[in-house]
């Protein structure tokens, strides 16, 4: 079970936006996708999970190919992708934001499990539950939406942002929390981010993107202790 | 005061059959985005066949369920075979928007056409089931029938049914979701472009029941339902074209708006008492009366 890119090529129209990018992420890891705005990061995860189409290379999870599926189906099998920032939709209830995941799955058993796991988890959703997902802040988003992912027992996470402009408490909070779901669930992650420092924190992996293409790949460790790499390319 | 009571229920009936067409654009719209012109010839093609059904059966209920399953499916087949290839094929630019709007108004002429072919352009007349005789209230006779009582209750009734199907299933949620974002609802898993379908599919049933109901009053012919469709979208936009208490709302306040004017100024008011409604509604709150709350913020 892991999420193998090779040669992924994306093209917005005329624009290249993604060029030539490999990077392997094994089973219950989790790889930090880093870069500045523009990087091409937002774009490779539509592409991961079906939002958009790739124009040349192959992507396999699990030992198949995943490219040119349709993102419905992609999230069936398993592959839960949070877009950016506070993905949840405001018109909804909290309630109903969190069934979304669980209208298509035969056990309801098991998605009534899983929603009780995920209020456990972000008690503040189990007090919020019908109110509309609008009227919630910025960080309790964020956790109605890796919460509605996490009821459809994902295998492979695509996370797009989590801590777009939430306060750093938190950040810290998320991030805390998605390092411990990887070793609960056994998850895969990719995790898009700007914020470099606390990704590769949280990280077995770090993918620098620029300007679509790779220019590294090492353990989140090494990029977090590399001054070099740190002035050139994470910025802190 | 009968003259008064009078104009009350006939705005009431008149409002209800708006309602069952804002409903349906609603439901188009809430689904693709989509203003569906081609809902007055759906409509009108759902009668047709209602008609033809009369003809062949003499049964005013047979054609009723008959016209609105029908309109069921023809409203899913256009979703399937011709806006879901046009959404296909125009993805950039400013003809994203403007294309299947023209489809529509294009799908709208060919439908009337076809009917003029198969039915001729010749006025028809659908009987009522029951009375259309005004009842008498103090010894006078008001324009207010068991007929006008009966589309309201079956508007009451397509109300609570869409209603219960929105806010109590999990279809109701998946529709309501896909209408909403239908990005997140793909995330989600939903099968959004089927969901999509099925919105179609309502608005058409709801379109054939509106056409069964309107048409007794009227004459059956192929433009029958332009002013219906008109009503109806301006109805909707009103309502702020995203919920279905919206176009109900929208709905009622012009069938009064227009028997009232009609009623006590004059009856040439009738277009632009409608107009008159829209735009004040576009001027004073553009998003429409009962558009829905977004968020705090983002």
């Amino acid at each position: 079970m892991s999420l193998i890119v090779e040669g992924l090529t994306i093209d917005h129209g005329a624009i290249r936006a993604i060029s030539n990018v490999s990077f392997k992420v094994p089973q219950g890891q989790l790889a930090a996708v880093i870069g500045a705005n523009g990087a091409g990061k937002t774009t490779l995860l539509r592409t991961l999970s079906g939002l958009k189409e790739a124009s040349s290379g192959s992507v396999t999870w699990n030992g198949s190919s995943i490219l040119a599926k349709r993102a419905e189906d992609l999230a069936r099998s398993g592959i839960m992708h949070v877009s950016d920032g506070k993905s949840v939709i405001a018109e909804l209830s909290v309630k109903d934001n969190l069934a979304l995941t669980g209208l298509w799955r035969k056990d309801k058993k098991d998605v009534a499990a899983a929603t009780k796991e995920v209020v456990e988890l972000f008690p503040i959703l189990g007090q919020r539950m019908s109110q509309s997902a609008g009227s919630l802040s910025g960080g309790e988003r964020q956790m109605l939406a890796i919460g509605r992912a996490l009821i459809a027992r994902p295998k492979l996470l695509l996370l797009d942002e989590p801590s777009l402009g939430l306060a750093p408490l938190i950040v810290e909070q998320i991030f805390q929390t998605i390092k411990s779901l990887v070793k609960k669930m056994n998850l895969t992650v990719v995790l898009v981010e700007q914020n470099a420092m606390g990704a590769l924190k949280i990280a077995d992996q770090g993918i620098v993107l620029n300007l679509g293409s790779v220019v590294l790949i090492d353990s989140a460790e090494k990029l977090l202790n590399d001054p070099a790499v740190r002035s050139a390319y994470l910025g802190f | 005061m009968t003259q008064f009571i009078t104009a009350v229920l006939t705005s009431l009936s008149s409002g209800a059959i708006y309602a069952l067409m804002a409903i349906a654009i609603v439901l188009v719209w809430r689904s693709t985005r989509v203003i569906n012109f081609a809902q007055a010839g759906q409509a009108v093609l759902t009668t047709y066949i209602g008609y033809t059904v009369i003809q062949l059966t003499g049964s005013f209920w047979l054609a009723l369920v008959v016209a609105v399953a029908i309109g069921a499916v023809i409203g899913a087949v256009i979703d399937r075979f011709f806006m879901r290839p046009i959404f296909k094929r125009v993805k950039s630019g400013p003809i994203v928007m403007i294309a299947p709007v023209v489809a529509t108004l294009g799908l709208l002429g060919i439908i009337q056409a076809v009917i003029g072919f198969v039915w001729g352009i010749t006025n028809q007349s659908i009987e009522a089931p029951v009375s259309t005789g005004g009842y008498k209230i103090m010894g006078t006779v008001i324009a207010f029938s068991n007929y006008n009582l009966l589309v309201l209750v079956f508007v009451a009734v397509a109300m609570l049914l869409l209603t219960l199907l929105f806010q109590k299933t999990n279809i109701g949620l998946a529709l309501r979701a896909s209408a909403y974002s239908p990005e997140i609802a793909k995330l989600s898993g939903i099968k959004v472009d089927s969901v999509r379908t099925l919105g179609w599919a309502i608005a058409g049933a709801s379109g054939g029941l509106a056409g069964m109901l309107y048409i007794p009053g009227y004459f059956l012919y192929p433009n029958a339902m332009d002013l219906l469709l008109v009503l109806g979208f301006i109805a909707a936009v009103i309502g702020g074209l995203e919920s279905l208490f919206g176009a109900v709302a929208g709905a009622m306040i012009l069938g009064f708006a227009i028997i009232f004017s009609t009623t006590y100024i004059s009856p040439k008011l009738f277009f632009p008492t409608a107009f008159i409604v829209l735009i004040l509604v576009l001027l004073v709150k553009p998003a429409g009366l009962f558009a829905p709350k977004k968020s705090r913020g983002a």
